[in-house]
């Protein structure tokens, strides 16, 4: 009977898939009734921590109003055009800053030094050099993103094995094949690994920038609702950014497998 | 007589190391491949058989001497070179079927003779009916012979096999070594086949040249009288064994003496 239990104790190993939606169907059932227990067992005073209820209302609440819907949709237009501008020069630029010293020995220095910057450090100045409106946000998500973006994908590109390229050589490729058939595509699983990484983090700059200033956005919902002591409103905009995080992470996953059926 | 197929005149092979002092890897080389003929470099871990296939692959230039393929100096990687690496080098993106055929989509072949091309060689490995399936999905022999496959497809004038199958388990190594010879019986392809396996270099082999480490050094040549076709049962008889005596020996001898020089 014992070894019917092993896989459980043993590092690196299968479960059964059912265990494994069990276990976390749990896990989040524990969060939310201890949650339940807290709030409507009054044990945490209703303006510290509201009940689920109460978040339920302030979400029909702000779906009525609007409110809710023209935030997510601000924060939304935001982050995903920040995010697209950075990937957009991060992917090439990056894949050639791994395999081309030129590009490296032209990228890396400013690259190093802007990447150790706290993009937080850097919302006063763009704030005074283009406002608070849409292209500060996007500013600071492309400054934040993109660089991060840069080195990793560099390092993707980097790490492409010289006897891939070699092998093509040998198989009768030039150069320009070499990079557009083997470097670019053997990049592929790296790369969308690092967008979905940087995603995430595309995320807490975005939500950072509308806690400093901004006039709308789920950031801009959050220090709003606080002014007031609307906890309720708090853990709603929480929740919505926390479930944006989830699905596009999910989309991500699910967009990499459809793309890239082949990577392991 | 005619010219060999490959001549290998003299050749060195320096690297800078990390401190800037010259790393000799290759000294005073010089063998002939005849044409039709199954030439095998047999040596120590390390001592320079990876470079010196790569020399004459054209990936790397040497230091001293010269190279040369049907009496023409070797200019550079091209696809008269076929080679097989020591590591796995399909392209993970592509099909068994669409690595075999890359060489040919380079070179603009169309696809109804691409098609045609790719399945004799994939049968010629074994591999009909994974044509379909992607690298992830292939152990480690069949990775190795759809890379013997996609060289072959290119028609190299003499196909380069750097220790193919060196990362194989023996009774997987000895099938790739059984469908090697059964190929070479059908099409007497020129092959320079480098192994540190002292068997495998008197099975596949009609000469095999004894390597030497730290500079690597041709130190013998061996002819193979074994007949052919040959089996995998010949490496019990009484001919083989004495062959393998005579280049075990060798190795022996040289072994003694590095070991001497290193004691002065
Ligand atoms: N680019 C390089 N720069 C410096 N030294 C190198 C380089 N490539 C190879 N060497 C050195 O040259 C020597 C021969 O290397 P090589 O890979 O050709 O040996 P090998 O016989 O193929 O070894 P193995 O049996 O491990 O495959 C080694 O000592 C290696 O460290
Ligand atoms: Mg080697």
């Amino acid at each position: 009977m014992a070894s019917l239990l092993d896989a459980y104790v043993s590092p690196k190993k299968e479960i059964p898939r059912q265990a494994y939606a069990g276990v976390s169907t749990v896990a989040v059932a524990v969060v939310i009734a201890l949650w339940c227990v807290l709030s409507y067992g009054g044990f945490v005073r209703s303006d510290f921590l509201p009940t689920p209820h109460d978040v339920a209302m302030a979400a029909i609440n702000g779906l009525n109003d609007g409110s809710l819907l023209i935030n997510t949709g601000a924060s939304l237009t935001e982050i995903i055009s920040g995010f697209i501008i950075a990937s957009v020069f991060a992917v090439p630029l990056g894949i050639l800053m791994g395999s081309f010293k030129i590009v490296e020995a032209a990228l890396e220095p400013v690259t190093n030094f802007v990447r150790y910057l706290p993009v937080s450090a850097l919302i006063p100045l763009l704030i005074l050099w283009v406002g608070i409106d849409i292209e500060e946000k996007i500013s600071v998500i492309f400054i934040g993103t993109f660089f991060q973006q840069l080195i990793m994908i560099a390092d993707v590109s980097r790490g492409v094995s010289q006897d891939l390229l070699d092998v093509s050589y040998t198989l009768g490729a030039g150069r320009r094949t070499v990079v557009w058939r083997v470097l670019i595509p053997a990049t592929l699983p790296g790369v969308m690994d690092t967008l979905r990484v940087t995603l995430g983090w595309a995320w807490t700059y975005l939500v950072v920038a509308e806690l400093v200033a901004a006039n709308k956005g789920l950031g801009y919902f959050i220090l709003n609702s606080m002014r007031g002591l609307f906890t309720d409103q708090i853990f709603l905009g929480i929740i919505v950014i926390g479930l944006l995080g989830l699905i596009s992470d999910q989309g991500f996953k699910l967009l990499r497998n459809r793309l890239l059926p082949w990577a392991v | 007589m005619a010219a060999p197929k490959l001549r290998i005149d003299n050749v060195a092979l320096r690297f800078r190391s990390r401190t800037g002092a010259p790393v000799t890897a290759l000294e005073n080389i010089s063998l002939v491949v005849e044409d039709k003929e199954f030439s095998v470099i047999v040596g120590p871990s390390g001592c320079g058989k990876t470079s010196l296939l790569r020399l004459v692959a054209g990936l790397i230039e040497p230091t001293e001497g010269s190279i040369s393929l049907d009496n023409t100096s070797i200019n550079g990687p091209g696809k008269d070179r076929g080679m097989v690496f020591q590591s796995y080098t399909l392209f993970p993106w592509l099909t068994v079927q669409n690595n075999v055929e890359f060489g040919l989509r380079i070179a603009g072949i169309p696809a109804a003779q691409r098609r045609e091309t790719s399945r004799r060689y994939i049968a010629q490995v074994g591999l009909t009916g994974f044509e379909r399936l992607y690298p992830k999905q292939l152990s480690g022999g069949m990775m190795q012979r759809v890379a013997l496959a996609r060289a072959l497809a290119n028609a190299p004038a003499i196909l380069l096999m750097d220790e193919p199958f060196g990362a194989l388990d023996s009774q997987t190594r000895s099938l790739m070594q059984e469908m090697l010879l059964d190929l070479w019986q059908g099409s007497h392809k020129t092959v320079l086949f480098i192994t540190h396996d002292i068997d495998e270099s008197i099975l596949l082999g009609d000469r095999v040249y004894v390597m030497t480490a730290r500079p690597g050094r041709i130190k013998e040549m061996v002819e193979i009288d074994l007949p052919r076709p040959r089996t995998v049962e010949m490496l019990t008889s009484d001919a083989f064994m004495a062959i393998k005596r005579r280049i075990m020996h060798s190795i022996h001898e040289e072994a003694m003496r590095s070991v001497a020089i290193e004691r002065t």
